[in-house]
């Protein structure tokens, strides 16, 4: 189970409490009426699905109720940072080599 | 009476307390201290059990939890059951009824035995190739009808219990500075130098007994003093220290990410008499910020002929039955190494009076201190020896040697003792995702670098000398320690004499060129012998991963622990690569087996899910009314009276709610409140419908997509204040709905001041539906004008209902004048009663979800969930009305946009009526064009819901087809799978029944029902309904006849844009749980 810091709560919570919910910033157009439909497939169907870190939404469900985002090693499951909705992607570069733990 | 093979003396047993037990309904003595297996062997028993396949004699390979052989079933009195323990595991307690396993009538007559006679015809791949055919009936016909119940029965280990577990199971979570796994030298030592400094420390060994081999060490002496005593002196430390928790019988079973460790611990007998009610086991999820592991080695077999005979066994355990049990293997042994620790063994049964025949060396040289030491004390080793077999059926009767200058012969014996070198135990290592490296001198895969924060120590990452392991052990437990932030101040690492370092090791099949095709076990607990891999190899397997799915080594309970390496290096031989090139195969959690007790914990019976009940649930259970389970509420789903079956009280409550007025708790409905000046343009964007023009006080339905443009849901919403709706959802959809909400609120749609709130359970929710209900609840309302022009149909009051505040919407979901009552739950139960005393004179009937659902399907609503599936868009299910045309924006909007969404031949929703109308069809039936299709032919729809329809007095059913709307009035067929009819398989009617014999398919023919024969009824509206006709066209036709059948009187039309309250049930009655119900209730 993993340990997951909720930014909002500001605090490390148990896997348990959150729910999982997908790739992160994939926005949905301000006008999808002016989306062709290769684009909208791109934003329904397609996901980076990578081998390494993966920006990912989460909602704390049981705990403040707010979605954030969060890069996670999808090898390692180590999670490299957790930040707001809305919030950009860090860099990823700096943190690898930074290194949380 | 000491039993014939105890030893006089020593051994950590304890004399003075016997311990009566049966093995197979004979009576044994064991000791206390002892273990199943020690004490079986002090008895002189070695053959315990038969083999997984052919059957074979067996006994004990080990002494630890490796053992892949001795599973007994164990009966520890009435209801206490295990199947498969390992006997080299289970703690001897006082009154353990013991029985083999997988024999039948008996371990000494087993008729199963002519498997191992027959075993040309098991080898490797036998399932895949032997189980073909014949394909008389379909596919796999032979193998489902045949072969596969046969081979069920005579293959496979102990029977399961029958009865409930009558134990309890804890589960806790906790978290340390350092975990030590493992309490052998190295760990003792971690553990001591990372607690020096004050860190918190948990150390955990699988055994009763910490020490590992320090158990059985008779002859080192650390810091000067004996194994033991030392051993004994630094528990006693560690004890007694603050910091250190000893956590003994406690196996790390699993390493999950971020230093998660799965621990079970089974609880001591002495525990478990003190205290009645603590459990069987606990189950600790540890989180450790540094963690050590020190799990030791485990023996390699060696594989050579008939290895496997009852008292063939591994030096080392040999050692330990002596050394630690005072139990003896034998009175007079041979041993066969490659290994230097073998001769320890051997100094230790000859010091014990046992008679060492022959030490057979397999390598050419054989002069290592422990070999010397040995040749010292007079015992006869045969250097560059060849081992040919075990002779022997049911207990070993010697091994059949041979070397340069020694003819081959056979060795008498009663116990033949091997060993093949040790493997490092690198599964919690490589389930933590560090790599495993190869070392090619010693031939050892060992852990490499860590991922996660642990670091291996001892012969668990190939230190094997216990000087040399000790000192590991305690440098590793140092650098966890201040690793894990704690002062790590440096200590001596302990000092040891007299154990000399060990050295050797083999790999593979050590059979003579002459004997490779006799059976020389790899893999003792799948019967896997080496020729079963070489025979993989040859048929093409390259991996080590499709060996091992092929002969099935390494995939018993074990896990192939001692088997992987001979299998690993056995299948590179025959490929004619290295080791690593072969692969290793992956280590996974759980290290040995865990009961299924541990992970269930507190969660059965009752407590296995939560059970959400309404206020009102008492007082149907008082009525006598049946329950069905939806998400994790109970919903009464019909009221029988006297010897009513179900369908006959569906039909009295359907026809009694027609004719007066029904009562219906509808308390489960998901609720949530939307409050914000942002509100209404909101739901414009969650839901399908215009929501900005909704005046205060109306109710309008509302249509929810995903954004691929699929129905998700659906309910009214009532306006109750400009920036106030009160949303109903489907009962199961709650969460869902609300966690959809959330998302586009917080995440898309920022900027738009709405709170939501759930209030699923802040309503009690009354449905009074039918001609009556007006004036059954009108005596009782307060402050709200009931009338049809102040209330009209699809429009909510507040109030109050006998004295309660209430919101009252006139909705229905039944086709009848309609009310739904929502209070506050704590008098919800007396609001019900007062009105079912004040409605026996108008004939009230309280109705459940069953006829809840036949009177929607008599009205053509759809249940989304049952009528839907997830693919259905408005369009298809005949809803394009409840899309607001103006909106620019709606969630799934976009998505309508899609060609594919608009292709022609989308099912669509229609109404079937059977042609013979007493026939209702099966939820879910597959329907086709032609009655004359062919098997495997595409289905062109399913039936989503079927019921005989009290109104219609005839079967109707809804559906999904291809095309359906423009099918009206056409014939489709479905084959003939008819509610209380036998139900074919999945292969379809016509393929059970061929029809050369003349007899031909039933089917059932029924035709798609043309909506416009609604139109002409648009009269008989009941009170508040909408135009009919209109309505009828926004719904599909379906068994539209209800309508014409039910007594109604006429009423004018209203304003309103629909006429019900829509979807409330979320899925089928008995379909199965999705997760997404269990976390129902925001
Ligand atoms: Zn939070």
């Amino acid at each position: 189970m993993l340990l997951i810091p909720c930014p909002w709560c500001e605090a490390e919570r148990p896997e348990l409490e959150f729910r999982y919910g997908g790739e992160a910033h994939v926005a949905r157009a301000a006008d999808p009426a002016s989306v062709d439909d290769a684009q909208w497939a791109q934003f329904l169907f397609f996901r980076t699905n990578p081998r390494g870190l993966h920006a990912e939404r989460w909602r704390h469900v049981a705990g403040c109720g707010r979605f954030f985002n969060c890069l996670r090693d999808t090898v390692s499951d180590r999670i490299v940072a957790t930040y707001k909705a809305g919030e950009p992607r860090p860099d990823a570069g700096a943190l690898a080599t930074g290194g949380a733990s | 009476m000491t039993a014939r093979f105890r030893t006089a003396s020593g051994g950590r047993v304890d004399r003075a307390r016997p311990i009566r037990f049966t093995f197979d309904g004979k009576s044994y003595e064991g000791l206390a201290g002892d273990t199943l297996a020690s004490a079986l062997i002090a008895n002189g028993v070695h053959f315990v059990n038969r083999s997984y396949k052919y059957h074979r004699p067996r006994g004990f390979l080990s002494a630890g939890a490796e053992e892949p052989n001795a599973l007994v079933g164990v009966a520890e009195g009435p209801g206490r059951f295990a199947p498969n323990l390992r006997a080299t595991q289970t703690p001897l307690i006082e009154g353990l009824a013991v029985t083999s396993q997988n024999r039948w009538p008996s371990l000494a007559f087993d008729v199963g035995a002519v498997n191992d006679l027959m075993s040309p015809f098991y080898g490797a791949g036998f399932y895949y190739k032997t189980f073909m055919g014949p394909n008389l009936f379909g596919k796999n016909w032979a193998w489902k009808t045949i072969y596969e119940p046969i081979v069920r029965r005579a293959a496979g280990l102990g029977q399961p219990p029958t009865n409930a577990d009558p134990d309890a199971y804890a589960q806790y979570y906790d978290h340390c500075d350092v975990l030590v796994i493992g309490a052998g030298p190295s760990g003792l030592a971690a553990a001591r130098a990372a607690a020096a400094g004050g860190a918190e420390v948990i150390l955990c060994d699988e055994q009763a007994e910490m020490g590992g081999s320090l158990l059985a060490e008779t002859r080192a002496t650390i810091d000067g003093a004996p194994a033991a005593e030392w051993l004994a002196r630094t528990l006693a430390d560690l004890a007694a220290l603050p910091n250190v928790r000893l956590m003994p019988r406690t196996q790390a079973f699993g390493y999950y990410a971020q230093n998660f460790v799965g621990l079970a611990e089974t609880v001591s007998q002495d525990e478990r008499a003190r205290n009645a009610d603590a459990p069987r086991e606990r189950l600790w999820q540890l989180r450790a910020r540094e963690v050590v592991i020190a799990a030791g080695a485990i023996e390699r077999a060696l594989v050579f002929p008939d290895n496997d005979r009852p008292g063939v066994m591994l030096a080392e355990a040999a050692r330990v039955y002596l050394n630690r049990y005072g139990a003896k293997v034998g009175e007079r042994v041979v041993l066969v190494t490659a290994h230097d620790s073998a001769y320890r063994a051997a100094l230790d049964l000859k010091g014990a009076g046992v008679e060492v025949a022959m030490i057979a060396d397999l390598r050419a040289k054989a002069d290592g201190a422990l070999p010397q030491a040995a040749r010292a004390a007079g015992l006869r080793v045969l250097a560059g020896a060849t081992i040919h077999a075990a002779a022997g059926k049911r207990r070993v009767a010697g091994a059949r040697l041979s070397a340069p200058g020694f003819a081959e012969q056979t060795v008498a014996c009663d116990a033949l003792l091997m060993c093949g070198g040790w493997t490092p135990s690198v599964h919690l290592h490589s389930q933590s995702r560090g790599k495993v490296v190869w070392e090619e001198a010693r031939g050892l895969f060992l852990p490499g670098d860590s991922v996660q924060r642990e670091r291996s120590a001892g012969a668990c990452r190939g230190v094997f000398g216990l000087a040399q392991a000790m000192a590991d052990g305690a440098r590793a437990g140092a650098d966890a320690a201040s690793r894990a932030g704690r002062p790590s101040p440096t200590m001596e690492a302990p000092a040891v004499a007299d154990a000399p370092e060990a050295f050797g090791g083999a790999l593979g099949d050590q059979s003579p060129p002459a004997a490779r095709k006799a059976k020389a076990f790899v893999d003792y607990q799948n019967d896997v012998c080496a020729k079963d891999i070489r025979l993989a190899v040859q048929e093409g397997m390259r991996s080590i991963e499709h060996v091992k799915r092929y002969t099935t080594t390494g995939m018993a309970t074990d896990q192939g622990k001692i088997a992987n390496m001979n299998a690993l290096a056995i299948a590179a031989d025959k490929l004619g690569r290295s080791v690593p090139e072969v692969g290793l195969t992956t280590f996974r959690q759980p290290y040995t087996p865990v009961t299924f007790g541990l992970f269930a914990g507190a969660s059965r019976g009752d407590l296995f899910d939560p059970v959400r009940k309404t206020p009102i649930h008492d007082w149907a259970a008082s009525q006598g009314a049946a329950f069905e389970d939806v998400g994790l509420w109970k919903r009464a789903w019909y009221f029988p009276q006297g010897r009513e079956d179900m369908h006959a009280a569906v039909r009295r409550e359907c026809r009694q709610t027609r004719a007066s007025v029904g009562m219906f708790d509808a308390s489960t409905l998901g609720k949530i409140e939307v409050v914000g000046p942002d509100a209404a343009r909101f739901l414009e964007r969650l839901y399908t419908n215009p929501w900005a023009k909704l005046e205060v006080g109306r109710c309008r339905y509302g249509l929810m997509l995903n954004e691929q443009g699929f129905i998700m849901d659906d309910g009214v919403i009532a306006r109750i204040a400009a920036d106030r709706f009160h949303v109903t959802t489907t009962t199961g959809g709650a969460p869902r709905v609300l966690n959809h909400m959330e998302d586009y609120l917080q995440t898309e749609f920022p900027d738009l001041k709405v709170w939501l709130t759930s209030t699923t359970e802040q309503w009690a929710v009354i449905a009074v539906q039918g001609p009556k209900s007006r004036e059954l609840i009108a005596p009782f309302v307060e402050g709200i004008d009931l009338s049809r022009e102040a209330t009209p149909h699809m429009s909510v009051r507040e109030g109050r209902v006998c004295g309660a505040p209430a919101r009252l919407m006139r909705v229905s979901f039944t086709g009848e004048l309609g009310f739904e009552i929502n209070v506050p739950p704590d008098v919800a139960r007396s609001v019900w009663e007062t009105l079912w005393a004040a409605g026996a004179a108008l004939g009230v009937v309280a109705y459940g979800t069953e006829a809840m659902h036949v009177m929607r399907a008599e009205k053509g609503y759809i249940i989304v969930g049952q009528d839907t599936d997830g693919t259905v868009t408005p369009d298809d299910a005949g809803m394009g009305w409840a899309i607001g045309k103006a909106k620019a924006d709606f969630v799934g909007k976009r998505s309508l946009a899609r060609a594919d969404l608009s292709a022609p031949g989308r099912k669509q929703f229609v109404g079937l009526l059977t042609e013979n109308p007493r026939v209702v069809p099966m939820e879910g039936a597959q329907i086709v064009a032609r009655a004359d299709y062919a098997v495997g032919e595409h289905a062109i729809g399913h039936v989503t819901s079927a019921y005989d329809s009290p109104a219609l007095d005839r079967s109707i059913a809804l559906a999904v087809v291809e095309n359906g709307r423009a099918r009206m009035g056409e014939t489709v067929f479905i084959a003939a799978v008819v509610a209380g009819q036998r139900r074919d398989s999945r292969h379809g009617l016509r393929s059970r029944v061929p029809r050369q014999e003349g007899r031909a398919p039933r089917w059932l023919a029924l035709s798609l029902r043309r909506r416009a024969a609604a139109r002409s009824r648009g009269a008989r509206c009941p009170p508040g309904r909408a135009s009919r006709s209109q309505s009828r066209r926004r719904r599909r036709a379906s068994s539209c006849a209800a309508t014409r059948r039910s007594p109604r009187r006429p009423a004018p039309p209203s304003a309103s844009p629909f006429p019900a309250h829509p979807a409330r049930r979320p899925r089928a009655r008995g379909a199965p749980r999705s997760g997404s119900d269990r976390t129902n209730g925001y």
